[in-house]
């Protein structure tokens, strides 16, 4: 078995793998921001529910999280049918729909850590700031969200790496679609389906684990350098 | 000019606070836990006050009756923190600089290249905060205020958290606000540091004001202050350079009682300055003593012997030395065997060496007429 050169159909999946975890990172990390800022600054009534709802898809099957998604964002869905009618936008059984799915199983994963840095946060800089003439937006942006930026690299680390092996979810949701919704991990599990392709699999898997180990060197080396600038 | 009527209750304690300030240092002084970091916080728009006015150089910060209450960020009043509260991500020079861009361009009266001389921080521009020293940090801290061009300054025990050696370090910094002829409100409970600030006196007690006005004059009225206080006793004598010896090593100070005796100091002739005397540093003697290496006899009267309640060992001698009044803390048993009485004629004696440069406060810059010794 040689691993050199990959076949076209793995470097689609490796390029689909790979588009998918960055967008569900990058769709997710706003959203993660404002809930841990949520989470962590405000009481109010239901608080415990919605944060038990936001870590909902930590804890389901992710059979489960992806049926309900299909419920809701599936063309005929609640959410999907109003989608398609009014923006003209299918989810399901797109590439678009695994990043949904992606960003779903991961945004808890991405919350935790954004959260417990923002609680970590030295509250009276921010009254420091304001003695000096800033108002709460503009203190919002120079102090508490570069002070929050380790948090929020350790969640999209965090989150990119879940989306880049998220399963069931995606399978349920969008299938899989060799080119559109066939991403690595499913391509592991569809050449484990056929008889005389394990040694496929195996060059899937290897390549599964260079991107992960790639991927956390990489955000560790980020992760020291930005805890750097932001102690001091 | 700043003005403060406020009211607030903190739960079983309450602030009820009102007073006025010119420009200079004012010291708000009192024990720990009197009340006064929340006055100040007040007047930041911090903590908002139940009802009252703050009103600075003519801008009414806040009002209840007129439903005012500015926030923080449009106060624009200047803020040194106890603990510095630099931003820990940005450099010396960004902390200095955040507030410099809220100030409108009209009123930025100081800019990065004046503060930095003024505070020595040209060295430390480049550097994060982590790295610097807790007197460095304080003083960028004042910097930072300072560049917000703000219409008064508030200071919240800023040296209480720094050893003496850097205390006397960062001293000579804070004396020199006075040049940039922003108003200074600074809290503290140390008699050291307020005798060498302060222009004007603000003595908060239980949450109250219980007096205020000029720092000379409420210092050397030492009966505000018991012993048990932690608060030293002691006097503030206004005085002035008369000449320096400096074969001797000396510098004579006139006040109204006399002449003082202190090493040498590089303070022009001509110039006011203050000197906090230790009521422990003095001792008295009932006949003009010889043969003695104290340099500084004065020849008074003995006023008052306190407190009256003859508890402890120790008794407050106060006197009068020509117009100038001056305290001593001596043995009850001394006050016994040389029957000291009211009344009396007494020498007191003060050794040189007990006033250094730290007793001294310079109030050259700040004199005006009415402060001649």
């Amino acid at each position: 078995m040689s691993l050199w050169p990959l076949s076209p159909e793995e470097i689609e999946a490796l390029g689909l793998s790979v588009r998918i975890a960055a967008w569900s990172t990058l769709a997710s990390l706003p959203a993660a921001v404002l809930a841990a800022f949520v989470l962590a600054r405000y009481r109010f009534w239901g608080k415990e529910v919605l944060n038990a709802l936001l870590h909902m898809p930590l804890v389901l099957p992710p059979v489960v999280t992806g049926y309900l998604l299909l419920l809701l964002l599936g063309r005929r869905g609640l959410v999907g049918a109003w989608l398609e009618q009014t923006f003209g936008v299918v989810l399901a059984f797109r590439w678009t729909g695994a990043v949904v799915a992606a960003a779903v199983v991961a945004f808890p994963l991405m919350v935790r850590p954004i959260r417990l840095s923002l609680e970590a946060i030295d509250r009276r800089l921010e009254s420091a700031a304001a003695t000096l003439g800033a108002n709460r937006l503009w203190t919002w942006l120079t102090v508490t969200l570069p002070l929050c930026l380790p948090g929020m690299v350790v969640g999209a680390i965090l989150g990119f790496t879940r989306s880049l092996g998220e399963f069931g979810a995606t399978i349920t949701f969008v299938s899989n679609i060799p080119g559109e919704t066939q991403t690595l991990s499913l391509a592991v599990h569809s050449a484990l389906q056929v008889p005389g392709r394990e040694p496929g699999a195996m060059r899937l898997t290897v390549i599964i684990i260079v991107v992960t180990v790639v991927a956390l060197v990489a955000s560790e080396m980020l992760g020291r350098y930005v805890a750097r600038r932001t102690q001091g | 000019m700043l003005e403060v009527d406020v009211k607030r209750r903190l739960g079983d304690f309450g602030i009820e606070a009102r007073f006025s300030s010119d420009k200079g240092v004012t010291a708000l002084f009192g024990r720990s836990g009197a009340g006064k970091t929340s006055i100040v916080n007040m007047v930041s728009g911090l903590l908002k006050p139940d009802e009252g006015r703050i009103e600075v150089g003519g801008h009414v910060l806040f009002d209840s009756g007129a439903g005012i209450d500015l926030p923080p960020w449009k106060r624009r009043i200047g803020y040194v923190f106890q603990e510095g509260r630099l931003f820990p991500h940005l450099t010396v020079r960004s902390n200095l600089l955040y507030g410099w861009r809220f100030a409108p361009a009209a009123e930025r009266r100081l800019g990065l290249e004046q503060v930095v001389a003024l505070l020595d921080l040209g060295a430390l521009l480049k550097r994060r905060p982590r790295s610097l020293s807790g007197g460095e940090k304080q003083r960028v801290a004042v910097g930072r205020a300072l560049l917000s061009n703000p219409r008064a300054l508030l200071m919240d025990e800023p040296l209480a958290s720094l050893d003496v050696l850097m205390k006397n370090e960062i001293l000579p910094y804070i004396e020199r606000l006075d040049e940039t002829g922003i108003p200074v409100l600074y809290v503290s409970h140390s008699l050291d540091e307020v005798s060498r600030l302060a222009r004007n006196l603000v003595l908060v007690s239980g949450g109250r004001v219980t007096r205020s006005g000029g720092a000379d004059e409420i210092l050397s009225d030492l009966e505000q202050w018991s012993p048990g206080d932690e608060t030293e006793i002691g006097t503030m004598l206004a005085t002035r350079v008369s000449r320096h010896d400096s074969e001797a090593g000396l510098t004579h100070l006139d006040f109204r009682g006399g002449e003082l005796r202190v090493p040498l100091v590089d303070i022009p002739a001509g110039v006011a300055v203050r000197v906090w005397i230790r009521a422990r540093d003095v001792s008295v003697a009932t006949e003009p003593p010889r043969g003695l290496s104290l340099r500084n006899v004065l020849k008074g009267t003995l006023v008052e012997i306190g407190p009256d309640d003859d508890a402890g060992p120790l008794a407050e001698l106060r006197m009068r030395i020509g117009d100038a009044p001056l305290t001593a803390l001596v043995t009850r048993q001394a006050v016994r065997e040389l029957a000291l009485a009211p009344g009396r004629e007494i020498y007191a004696l003060i050794k040189s060496a007990t006033l250094d440069r730290r007793q001294l406060s310079l109030v050259a810059a700040m004199a005006g007429p009415d402060r001649d010794a």
